[in-house]
């Protein structure tokens, strides 16, 4: 049994499966690929169309996987109100081509940013040489 | 020695609570972790003994310790924060382990449910109404009478589906009150399956809150005998904005790609697999327990103005100096909230503007800092009060580029189902700019032989004013929903009060 249908047997009971499905692939592999969404149709009874018009539709669905570390950042304005814009120069230069930087809009620590994600992990209050630092640790 | 009382809540762990914690463990100390009190400008916050210290570092332990800290404010509930608010919603804010039944039961836990359950459905349903309880996720619109239409459908099975996918910037009250007190919620679902006979519920909680969803998640199982026959489920968004929007959100949660759904049929009467299904935000049904106590509608009714009944949990933030959450009765003006409260900017510049209600939010004036908190006055200033959230910005904001992240936004997150939305943002976006550069010359088709009708001048910066007038008056009637059908409220006030940043 290949790994995406046991995934698939995991939510299979579950009314409206398919993003659960999803989140779990798009854990386990790094991405939802054309063969995965073709695996998961199949699987769920449901057309190739129908899940690759899922994945393509929802910003957490990647089609190709990147192995690089991923640092997201929120671009919203409660964090541009707090300089966030001021110091985006700084973020790319630490990237670089080593680290994957994602906007994102809003991880709900408003009163207290500028704001970033790794992983699980969410940091606040940041300025240039702080998001320097969690890019660096990425 | 009392027990050190550190919040675990997201906000306060990005602020570094959690080494903050294991400081004082390290010294010998018995640490509980609650939830936060909502002044965010002080997490981390220590509380030793009803005493507040913060904002802490682990550096700061041993002086908090001897008591010699210059990080003490004084007792936390006698701050002037904490003591000008009602707090309902949020009563137990500060005070309890977010997962402890015995907390929860020791401060009302259930006393609402136990309620519900013996006064029956229609009983709750006349209480909900009477209460004057609105929507709390924008929209404004009376749960009761929602409730009562779910009650009264016909379907084969009835779902509660709680929205959690508060994807408006600005706003955190849906997810500190997820974290901090969960059961809270539990019980709101609960109570409103009570009412209308639903057997399932679901909280569609959005992928960028991690810890709230492993916190509901936990509730869920240790709450699930209270709760029993009634099952509730947390179902993970992945990443869409416009899933915040009901329809949206129901596609999302059948598996589908989030798309708005045309209206009617409303989701009370064919919402989730096409049953008749109670859509709420968060805040809406952790009103619910509150209300449901014995005499508990009544109180709520009294508080507030007009047809805005009960209390609002607002969020300070962006650039405020006292951010966070404050919880009050409707009918205070956006002065106090920003400068008494709020205490200006954090910068300690001028405030230019604040967005009040997200990013579909319209930009306020300070010379309109006597509104109301109000739903019906928000909506007469072209404003709305959305999920409560106030963003400040101070005076080296730029207006025009706040008005161009707006429709950039909105671009970016269409869901693409209505052309107003989806092409009318990128439209937008290019107005604007061009309205910036102040005009534009006649374009390549334009000057061709055979453009009897295109316009012989170049577009002056003005006529680039009236075009934007006119696409957003497009956007607002004639998108599905508040994602098109908004966004011209933060563009449009942002041009009205600040055209000198739009290069005039």
């Amino acid at each position: 049994m290949s790994r995406i249908s046991e995934i698939v047997s995991l939510h299979r009971e579950k009314e409206g499966p398919l993003l659960p499905v999803l989140h779990d692939v798009q854990a386990e592999f790094g991405c939802i690929d054309g063969a995965a969404e073709a695996e998961i149709a199949r699987e769920l009874n449901l057309s190739r169309a129908e899940v690759h018009g899922v994945v393509s539709f929802y910003h957490d669905f990647r089609a190709e996987a990147d192995p690089r570390p991923v640092v997201q950042i929120c671009r919203a304005e409660a964090c541009k109100a707090r300089g966030i814009e001021g110091i985006m120069a700084d973020a790319q230069d630490a990237a670089g081509s080593r680290v994957r930087l994602q906007d994102v809009y809003c991880l709900g620590l408003c009163s207290a940013g500028p704001n970033a994600r790794v992983g699980d992990t969410l940091h606040a209050r940041l300025d240039g040489a702080k998001l320097r630092e969690v890019i660096e640790r990425a | 020695m009392s027990v050190i009382r550190i919040s675990d809540d997201a906000l306060a762990r990005a602020c570094g609570a959690d080494d903050v914690a294991s400081a004082f463990a390290a010294a010998g100390c018995e640490v509980e972790r609650v939830s936060s009190w909502g002044m965010h400008w002080l997490e981390p916050l220590v509380v030793i003994g009803g005493q507040g210290f913060g904002p802490a570092s682990a550096a700061d332990v041993g002086a908090i310790l001897d008591g010699s800290s210059s990080k003490a404010i004084g007792r936390i509930e006698d701050h002037p924060f904490i003591a000008g608010q009602q707090r309902l919603t949020f009563a137990r804010a500060g005070r309890t382990r977010p997962l402890s039944l015995d907390d929860y039961e020791a401060t009302g836990g259930w006393a609402g449910l136990r309620r519900a359950r013996q006064i029956g459905g229609g009983a709750i349903l006349e209480e909900v109404v009477q209460s004057g309880l609105r929507g709390r996720g924008g929209a404004g619109f009376p749960a009761g009478i929602k409730w009562q239409t779910v009650a009264g459908a016909q379907g084969p099975r009835k779902y509660i589906v709680c929205n959690a996918d508060e994807g408006d910037s600005g706003t955190f009250a849906d997810r500190m009150l997820m974290e901090g007190d969960p059961f809270a919620l539990v019980e709101g679902m609960a109570i409103a399956a009570e009412a209308v006979g639903a057997q399932k519920g679901y909280i569609y909680l959005r992928s960028e809150y991690p810890d709230a969803i492993a916190r509901m998640q936990s509730a869920i199982t240790i709450a699930s005998s209270i709760i029993a026959p009634f099952e509730i489920e947390v179902r993970v968004g992945a990443g869409a904005y416009v899933c915040g929007e009901e329809t949206s959100l129901l596609n999302s949660l059948e598996g589908k790609r989030g798309e708005v759904r045309a209206k009617p049929p409303l989701p009370a009467l064919e919402g989730l697999f096409g049953c008749p299904t109670v859509v709420n935000n968060v805040l809406t049904l952790a009103a619910v327990p509150h209300i449901l106590t014995d005499g508990g509608s009544a109180e709520y009714q009294v508080l507030g103005i007009d047809r805005s009944k009960g209390t609002m949990p607002i969020q300070l933030a962006g650039n405020i100096r006292h951010s966070g959450l404050f919880e009050t009765a409707f009918g205070i003006t956006l002065g106090e909230l920003v400068n008494d409260i709020g205490g200006g900017t954090a910068s300690g510049r001028p405030v230019k503007a604040v967005q009040v209600g997200g990013p579909l939010g319209a930009y306020l004036h300070p010379d309109q800092f006597d509104i109301v908190f109000d739903y019906e006055a928000y909506g007469a200033a072209d404003a709305l009060i959305g999920h409560g959230g106030i963003t400040v910005f101070d005076d080296t904001a730029d207006m025009g580029e706040m008005a161009r992240f707006a429709m950039e936004f909105c671009a970016v997150e269409s869901c693409g189902k209505c052309t107003p939305c989806r092409i009318g943002a990128v439209r937008g976006t290019e107005i604007i700019d061009r309205i910036r550069a102040g005009g534009r010359q006649r374009d390549v088709i334009e000057t061709a032989p055979q453009m009897h009708n295109a316009p012989r001048g170049n577009r002056s910066r003005e006529d680039e004013v009236r075009l934007l007038e006119d696409l957003c008056e497009t956007m607002k009637f004639g998108s599905l929903c508040a994602l098109g059908g908004f966004t011209p409220y933060p563009v449009m006030s942002a041009l009205k009060h600040w055209p000198e940043d739009f290069g005039k």
